[in-house]
Order: structure tokens, then sequence, then C-alpha cells
């Protein structure tokens, strides 16, 4: 037979192509940049480590860190939870719910919507005067005047969070869900043979064999959470207010870079979060798998 | 969701056996507990239903509500401003536009992206040559670099290459798709044998040929699935298209919706509800025939083993 394998350079070469110039010299340039001062314009002008001893002092960068993590911190675990509580509801062999594929869809279809178009919404839901959120609350008597919920630093964080957690956590219950029916039902039937009750099965079963899921769902929420960037620049000004407590550490990217035209520092930035995407990754799959590394005590 | 299995049968069988002679009051007193819980449970997810769905209900009737109406309090009754809120939107901006631009980038890069992934994909499975696993494991690295990172360096090759407020940087790259790639390897690895290969290589095909009637129609399902995730992602990019495009001609949706917050539009809330809504119906639309298969690519896209 003749060799044919020469041809698998051909086919995988204009993904290589492409691969090069589109995604990994742009990261390199990144790279080169967050050594320079460069401005857009002109010359670049290495400066060595500076960028970089810059960010691990600038404040506001700390506070986008901590802005980040609050925001996703509280969305993550309403997401996750609720999408547990629905996958212990719709799993369970004793009560058998019904309409799995309607309410999966009806819960899933806020994800799909365009996040701009989201951050519009509810941007006007929430408005301070005129939004439908004070109005409805007003007019059952649960608050006796409009909360200015994008105006205050804590409530417009809790919004961003809870926007957040309306948008995803339909997308943890499918996921969740799938990882459910993959575990045999052997196991379920052996549970309840064996007398275990609801929260045993849940606990003992479904938990443990759903962590390769778990964990799943939480890296790449973290990544998407550490990345977040279009709610918090379209909920208000987009440079973060009221008093920095939406600034992001994307949205610091963006305006550093195509506000105030710093590039080098803003490629800094942009490795800055790089790396510590990469420690938590990190710390997640650690904790995740401690446990089962050391031998077990009998 | 499951029929009665044979073990539930055997549980209410030994149930039946423990508690001799009769059990059928403490059995009906069960039924009704249950039953009475479900209809909580149902309710409650009713209730999470209506949450998830009243941000679009409340958008939907205030688009055919005058801004005096919104401001005077809040209903779920339709006004009757709809053309006007319709005619006062596109005054200031063509939403229609954003779509047509939006629907252009999503599906050239569907389209790219699918078949150029399938391609490589192809390569990396079924030939062997010098540097595959390296590059390989490369590109699975690069697959976990977040897409940030080289956002800077995108736009100065975008404007050294003189592409900028252009819809070449938004569309070409998706010729490149690491995860599309991988995904598809995986998929073609385990569906198509090699005999078929060999198969057609004896009939006389060229590569190529093989590729494009033996491998694409084996790997379509796959392809399908990564599709709706590409398209979605693309349709919902924000960032890109803010960075590379200028022109408001050029905006895609997400940018345009953007674009609108910031005009004259927004004093006007009825025609502001009405732009969010032309921007999302067309979706939920979409979704309401395609439900069952962009849940069921969620699962298949997260699950692997």
């Amino acid at each position: 037979m003749k060799n044919v394998n020469r041809f698998g350079y051909l086919f995988i070469a204009p993904f290589w192509i492409i691969f090069l110039i589109f995604s990994i010299y742009p990261v390199a340039l990144t790279f080169y940049y967050s050594f320079t001062n460069y401005s857009g314009s002109g010359p670049a002008e290495v400066v060595g480590l500076a960028n970089y001893k810059r960010l691990l002092t600038d404040s506001y960068f700390v506070e986008a860190f901590f802005n980040t993590w609050k925001i996703w911190g509280i969305n993550f675990a309403l997401q996750i939870g609720l999408a547990l509580v629905l996958a212990l509801i719709f799993s369970d062999m004793r009560i058998k719910m019904r309409g799995l594929a309607f309410f999966r869809s009806i819960f899933y279809l806020p994800n799909l919507i365009t996040i701009s178009s989201v951050a519009l919404l509810f941007g006007i839901l929430l408005d301070w005067q005129h939004g439908s959120l004070n109005m409805i609350l007003l007019k059952i008597g649960l608050i006796s005047e409009p909360i200015n919920w994008l105006n205050e630093p804590a409530t417009a964080q809790l919004s961003v969070s809870l926007i957040l957690t309306w948008m995803w956590f339909g997308h943890s219950f499918i996921v969740v869900m799938a990882g459910v029916s993959g575990i045999s039902k052997d196991y379920y039937e052996a549970a309840l043979i064996d007398g275990a009750n609801r929260w045993q099965t849940f606990t003992k079963i479904t938990i443990p064999l759903l962590k390769p899921i778990l964990l799943y769902i939480m890296i790449t929420s973290l990544i998407g959470g550490l990345q977040l960037f279009d709610l918090p620049m379209l909920l208000t000004d987009g440079i973060g207010s009221p008093d920095g407590s939406l600034n992001t550490m994307v949205l610091y990217l963006y305006n550093q870079a195509f506000k105030y035209n710093n590039y080098g520092y803003a490629s800094a930035v942009a490795y800055g979060l790089f790396i510590i995407t990469l420690i938590f990754s990190a710390m997640v799959f650690k904790g995740m798998y401690r446990n089962e590394r050391k031998p077990r005590q009998v | 969701m499951l029929g009665k299995t044979a073990a539930e049968k055997e549980v209410q069988l030994s149930e039946l056996t423990k508690q001799q002679p009769v059990v059928l009051p403490s059995e009906n007193k069960r039924k009704t507990k249950s039953r009475i819980s479900k209809s909580i449970i149902y309710i409650l997810l009713s209730l999470l239903a209506v949450v998830c769905f009243i941000p679009f209900l409340k958008m939907l009737v205030n688009a055919t509500r005058s801004n005096e109406a919104i401001l005077a309090g809040f209903t779920l009754i339709p006004g009757t401003a709809l053309l006007e809120n319709y005619r006062t939107m596109m005054e200031y901006v063509n939403i229609w536009a954003g779509f047509k631009n939006s629907l252009i980038i999503s599906v050239l890069v569907t389209i790219l992206s699918g078949y150029f992934s399938a391609l490589t994909a192809y390569g990396f499975a079924f030939y062997t040559f010098k540097g595959k696993n390296f590059l390989f494991v490369f590109m699975l690295v690069m697959m976990m670099v977040p897409g940030q990172l080289g956002l800077i360096g995108f736009y100065e090759l975008s404007k050294n290459l003189g592409i900028l407020d252009s819809y070449i940087p938004l569309i070409v790259p998706a010729i490149a798709s690491p995860f599309v790639v991988f995904f598809l390897r995986q998929y073609v690895q385990t569906t198509l044998h090699p005999s078929l290969i060999e198969a057609a290589r004896i009939d006389g095909a060229s590569e190529f040929k093989i590729f494009h009637t033996v491998a694409i129609p084996i790997m379509m399902p796959a392809v399908a699935t990564m599709s709706i995730f590409t398209f979605i992602g693309s349709w919902n990019n924000y960032i890109m298209p803010l960075v590379i495009l200028f022109s408001p001609e050029k905006y895609t949706l997400p940018v345009l919706m953007g674009f609108l917050k910031g005009s004259q539009v927004a004093q006007n809330l009825g025609s502001m509800y009405l732009g969010i809504a032309i921007s999302v119906v067309p979706i939920m639309i979409a979704f309401l025939f395609l439900s069952k298969y962009i849940v069921n690519s969620i699962s298949a896209g997260s699950i692997k083993e």
C-alpha cells in the first residue's frame, strides 16, 4: 500500500496556519507587551517587570479580584445548590417526577439569550424609579420605598450574582442530570433494598459518583466567572460603578487597554488573570481529588 | 421517567410480607402523603419556571406599552403602543441590520469551524506522522488558555494586518477551534473503523474523497452537536466584536444592544423593551423547536468517558 501518511500534514495544515496566526501569535505578542510601556501607537519600550510590580500593588486590580470572587462565589453556591436540589428531585425513583424535559428547557432558556440583552433587560427592570422589580415590591408591600439596586455596592454585586444564577442554573442542572443518568440504576436499587432514605442515597451514592461532573462544572464556571465582563460592563457605566463594586478583572483589563490606552499594563493584567485562573483551577483539582489519593484507613 | 423496576416491586413485596397480615391502610396513607409532597414539589417547580420566565414576559408586555404607561405603574396587561415604539426605535438604530450581521458571522463561523475541525480531527485520528502527539498535546494545552489572554495581541495583529472593522478577525479564526477538534477526534476514533478507509482506498478513492464521502457523513452527528455550541458562542460573543468593530452599520447584535443603551432610545422605555424583545424572541422561537437537541448537545459536550 502506498504511503498516505503525508496527507496527515495536509489535513491539519489549515488548522495550524490559522492557529499560529490568530491564537498563538496574539498570546505571545501580549506576553511581549506585558514587559513594555506600549500605548497603542508609537514604539514599545521594554520596561522589564515594572508592569507586574505595579499589578501587585494596584489597589484597583486587587479590588477587582475580590469583586470578581464575591460575585462569582454567591452565584456559584446558589447555582450549584439549585441544580443539585433539582437533580435530587428528578432522579428520585420513589416520587417519579414527570415533565423533566419541559422544566429543563424552561430553566435553560435564560442561558441562550445574548448576555447584552440580558444586561439591558435587567438594567431597566432593576431601575430605581421606574423598574418593574421595585414597582412589584412596593405594590405587595414588601418594601416601603424603592431600593436603588444598581447604585449601592452591595445590592449591585448581589444583582449581578443573582442574574448570573438565573442564567446558569439551568445549564448546570442539565449537566448534573446527564451525570445522574450515567449512574447505574443498580446502586439505587441496592440502596432501596437496604432501606436507605433519600438523603442517604443522595449523599452516599449520587454526590460521590457525580464528583467528576461537579468538578467539570466548577472549573468551567470558575474560568467563566473569572472572565466576567459583559454584565458589569453593560449594567452601569462601564467602569465598575457604583463605587468600583462592579469592577471585575476583565473589565479592568478592557478599560486599561481600550479606554486609557495602557496596552503594556493591560497585557500584564491579562497574564495576571491567567496565572490566577491556573492557580485556582489547580486548587480545585487538588481539593476534589485529595481524599482519594490517601490510603484508606479501616 | 422510569418504569416500575423489578427491584421496586420486590421492595413492595417485602414490605407486604414484613407487615403481616393486612397493610392496606398504611399503604394508602403513604401514597396520599407522597401525592401531597409531589404536588408541593410541582408547585415549587412551576414557581421557579415562572421566575425564569417573568423577565421575558415583562419585556414582551412593556414592549407594547408607551413610555408614559410604563412610568405610571406595573401591569401584565399589554398596551397598544407597539407600532409607535417600533417607529421610535427604528429612527435611532436599525436592529435588523445587527441581526443580519450577527447571523452572517455566526453561520460562517459555524460552517468553517465544523468543516475544518472535522478535517483536522480526521488528520489526527487516521494518519501517523512525525510530531503528531506533540501537536495534539500542544493544542490541548492552548485550549486551557482563556480568550482574554491574547486579546491585546489579537487587536494589534488585526490592526497591523489592516483588518480592523471587518468581519475577517471574527470569522477566520474559527478555522482553528481546539475544543471542537478534540471532541470530533474522540468521536471519529470510536465510530469510524479504519477498515472502511482501507476499503475505500482499495476502490481507488483519493484521500480527500474518502474524507468527504466516508468520514464526513459518519462524523455528522458530532459536528451538528458542536455546531450548536459554536453558533450560540459566536452569537453571544460580545467582547471581540466590541473591540474589533467601529462602524455602527457593522455592529453585531450584542454590540448594537450595548449601543442602544447609550443612545436616545434609552429615554423611551417602551422602545427599549421592544429592541430587547426583537433580539430575544427569535432565539426563543428557535429554542422551542430545537430545545431537545440543544439540551442533548450540552449533555454530550460535558460528559466524556
